[in-house]
């Protein structure tokens, strides 16, 4: 049985009056990706600033590998990697110069820390580019450099704070390919988000915090499980649609509910199956309603955060 | 250690990576400390800017043509004879101090007023009024030319002498029981047998007459009134005053050495803003070295750094402008070294307070120049109202400037830099400590 890396018991932090973070736990077992998803301000990463020990925690504690964080613990600090939100690297030093010092933060010297830079840049695809300036490189560049510089002393918890802000689509997937490599090593990696596609694509277990709090704690498959609709569909129609047809597609067998909007032209209908879709369809034209446009989708952790907040991720 | 190291070398390599940064803070204070220097006097008296005065003499007398050669020979004075219109719009525009006007026949009125038997004659000043310390000073040489000019002539002159005859001859005209008519007649009649005396003198000796001649006549018979004494002026440096002469460029790379480097510190404050507003503040925090270890390491680069401007600057200052450092060379060292850290400490103060990176910037640039004012730097603390002088002593800056002043052109011993040594150490322990308790509080 695996054991729990990383045990976070009861996090609580205010500013003020205001608590920021509110009776946060979870636990994050070796090897696994844990998801940490929440919209803008949900207090993620003041979570992540209390985890590696930047920030006290008025109440409650962290325990990495049965150790406690706090301050002074050199000891629990060598064990995480903190890949900051911010590009955390020195513009004026070269990517390498950059990776010499933070080994050296790490007690790294000589060739081992030649070594691991070696080693973390080829990871990153940016050993060609060791000995220029971040400020020569792209977003995306930089954001792997970040992320190169979190993992030179070989830590056992990689925490990601966010890091495929304000980069490109192809930058995205090249970071992800460095992070699939790290999962297939069984690295315990931490990923905090606002986007749930990514979360998806990543985590075995997600935490979703909201106001400060936990508000969902379970792998992706149980919080799909939570919802009653798996897929939906949206369409568009010609003519409107009567307010009695309304009430007869929402009784149909695999129809969970129906929203109608724009004067009865729009329809976002959500499922219980996939294939209702086609059965739906078919009773519009019986009926004879003609279809514009239309799309299925299958439900995803927007859906869950809509579910379970009532808003959505972006609000 | 591996980290406190690697820290200071990431410090040093971004500072010497900025040339903009290298230009403000070694080869500024390189050309102020220059040009503050040359216009304080540089390394020679002889560089000392001179008060430049117009002489207009409307007057052909002998006495006022010594006045005007006087005056043309004072060391301090600048002279130039011009026309009284050209003068005085000179001296409206500011170009010149003052203009002096001697008018017709003051010679000859002069002569005759010195024994109170005619009018006083008027010399007329025309002086720019933000210049006051300079008319006292022009006066008071004026005076001292009109004086012995005056007295010379009409002790030894032939102007003297026809004054002397012609006033015997009206008073013998006067009526006997006259008392003070009768005192004159006798005091002129020995000044007439002293002036016959002389012309004799000079008769006998014209044969013999040499460079000699002309220095003792320099003291008795050309000489009429003179200053009843001379003075022996001597620059008080320690050691010996002929090798360790003032140099104005010691005392003005001073004060811009330590002016630029405190501008340095602020830099360095700054960075530390701009790593949290960055992240990197976190990312070195969150690595197993502690606050502690993150801020001693950016106190010793800046130390490193003041330190190393410091030393560049004076190296200049002694191969190009002469500046010599006469005092003790560890003394020295010790007051550049407490001064490093004084302006580290400085820097981190900023950084401790400082909320963004432009607030801070504004505030520390503004507390910098208050204190580079008041350490004297700028203009001679003597110039400040009592109060003030006394005020200063509780700023490090004055301190630094003393001490660099003391090691240099006083040319004063290791014992008199730990006075400013122990302060400046005792203003960055402060600095620091409070720096300390601010970062951990927030």
């Amino acid at each position: 049985m695996t054991s729990a890396l990383l045990d976070v018991q009861h996090l609580t932090k205010a500013y003020a009056a205001r608590k920021v973070v509110d009776d946060v736990s979870f636990s994050v077992m070796r090897g696994q990706t844990l998801g940490l998803l929440g919209p803008n301000g949900a207090g993620k990463s003041t979570t992540v600033s209390m985890i590696c020990g930047l920030l006290q925690p008025d109440q409650g504690k962290v325990l990495l590998d049965g150790q406690t964080m706090g301050a002074g613990n050199n000891a629990v600090k060598f064990k995480i990697g903190l890949v900051p939100q911010d590009l955390a690297l020195y513009e004026d030093l070269s990517a390498r110069e950059n990776l010499k010092l933070f080994g050296a933060l790490y007690g790294l010297s000589g060739s081992k820390l030649q070594q691991r830079c070696d080693a973390v840049l080829d990871l990153v695809n940016l050993l060609d580019r060791a000995g220029d300036k971040p400020s020569t490189f792209s977003g995306g560049m930089k954001r792997r450099l970040n992320i190169a510089a979190a993992l030179l002393h070989d830590p056992e918890l990689l925490i990601l704070d966010e890091p495929t802000v304000g980069v490109d689509p192809q930058s995205r997937n090249a970071i992800f390919d460095s992070l699939d490599v790290l999962k297939s090593q069984g690295r315990t990696l931490i990923y905090t988000s606002h986007y749930m596609e990514e979360v998806e694509r990543l985590a075995d277990h997600i935490v979703i915090i909201d106001h400060g709090k936990v508000i969902a704690n379970e792998t992706p498959a149980d919080l799909y499980r939570r919802l009653p609709a798996k897929a939906a569909l949206k369409l568009d129609l010609l003519t409107a649609i009567a307010e009695v047809d309304v009430a007869a597609l929402s009784i149909l067998p695999g129809v969970d509910s129906v929203h109608m909007s724009d004067q009865g032209k729009h329809l976002d209908v959500a499922l219980t199956e996939h294939e209702v879709a086609v059965s739906l369809l078919n009773w519009l034209a019986k009926a004879g309603y003609k279809t514009g446009h239309f799309a299925t989708a299958k439900t995803n952790l927007e859906a869950v955060f809509l579910t379970l907040t009532g808003r959505s991720l972006r609000d | 250690m591996t980290a406190l190291i690697a820290l200071i070398r990431k410090d040093l390599i971004l500072f010497l990576a900025d040339r903009r940064a290298l230009l403000l803070n070694l080869v500024m204070p390189i050309l102020l400390g220059a040009f503050f220097g040359f216009v304080t006097g540089g390394k020679d008296t002889k560089d000392a800017a001179k008060i430049e005065i117009a002489v207009i003499s409307q007057d052909n007398h002998v006495i006022s043509q010594k006045i005007v050669k006087g005056l043309k020979d004072e060391p301090t004075l600048l002279v130039k004879e011009l026309q009284l219109e050209e003068a005085k719009a000179l001296v409206l525009k500011g170009k010149l101090n003052m203009a002096v006007l001697i008018p017709e026949k003051f010679g000859e009125h002069a002569g005759g007023a010195l024994f109170g038997s005619k009018e006083k004659p008027e010399l007329a000043i025309f002086y720019d009024p933000s210049q006051t310390a300079v008319l006292a000073m022009v006066k008071g040489m004026l005076t001292q030319q009109v004086m012995q000019s005056v007295s010379a002539e009409m002790f030894n002159g032939k102007s003297g002498s026809n004054f002397v005859d012609q006033t015997l001859q009206d008073l013998e005209k006067v009526d006997k029981n006259n008392k003070e008519a009768g005192e004159l007649h006798d005091f002129l009649g020995s000044l007439k047998k002293f002036q016959l005396s002389q012309q004799t003198a000079k008769g006998a000796g014209a044969a013999s007459a040499s460079a000699t001649a002309e220095n003792a006549n320099a003291g008795n018979a050309n000489a009429g009134l003179s200053m009843p004494f001379v003075t022996r002026d001597q620059a008080m440096t320690a050691g010996d005053p002929t090798a360790n002469k003032y140099n104005g460029y010691a005392h003005s790379f001073a004060g811009m050495s330590v002016q630029f480097i405190l501008f340095m510190a602020i830099d360095a404050g700054i960075g530390v803003l701009m790593a949290r507003r960055l992240g990197l503040w976190n990312r070195l925090l969150a690595a197993p070295v502690g606050l502690n270890t993150v801020l001693i390491a950016r106190a010793l680069s800046c130390a490193l750094i003041a330190c190393f401007l410091m030393c560049l600057i004076f190296l200049v200052a002694v191969l190009v402008f002469k500046v010599h450092i006469a005092g003790s060379l560890p003394g020295f060292i010790a007051v550049v070294i407490s001064f490093s850290l004084m302006t580290a400490s400085f820097g981190l103060l900023i950084a401790a307070f400082g909320k963004t990176p432009e607030a801070a910037r504004g505030i520390s640039v503004f507390a910098t120049l208050i204190m580079v004012m008041l350490s004297g730097a700028w203009m001679p603390s003597f110039m400040f109202p009592q109060w003030l002088q006394t005020a200063t002593l509780a700023v490090p800056t004055r301190w630094a400037v003393d001490g660099l002043d003391a090691m240099t052109w006083r040319g004063l011993g290791l014992d008199a830099a730990l006075p400013a040594v122990g302060v400046q150490l005792a203003f960055a322990a402060v600095f620091g400590v409070i720096a300390l308790w601010r970062f951990r509080k927030n």
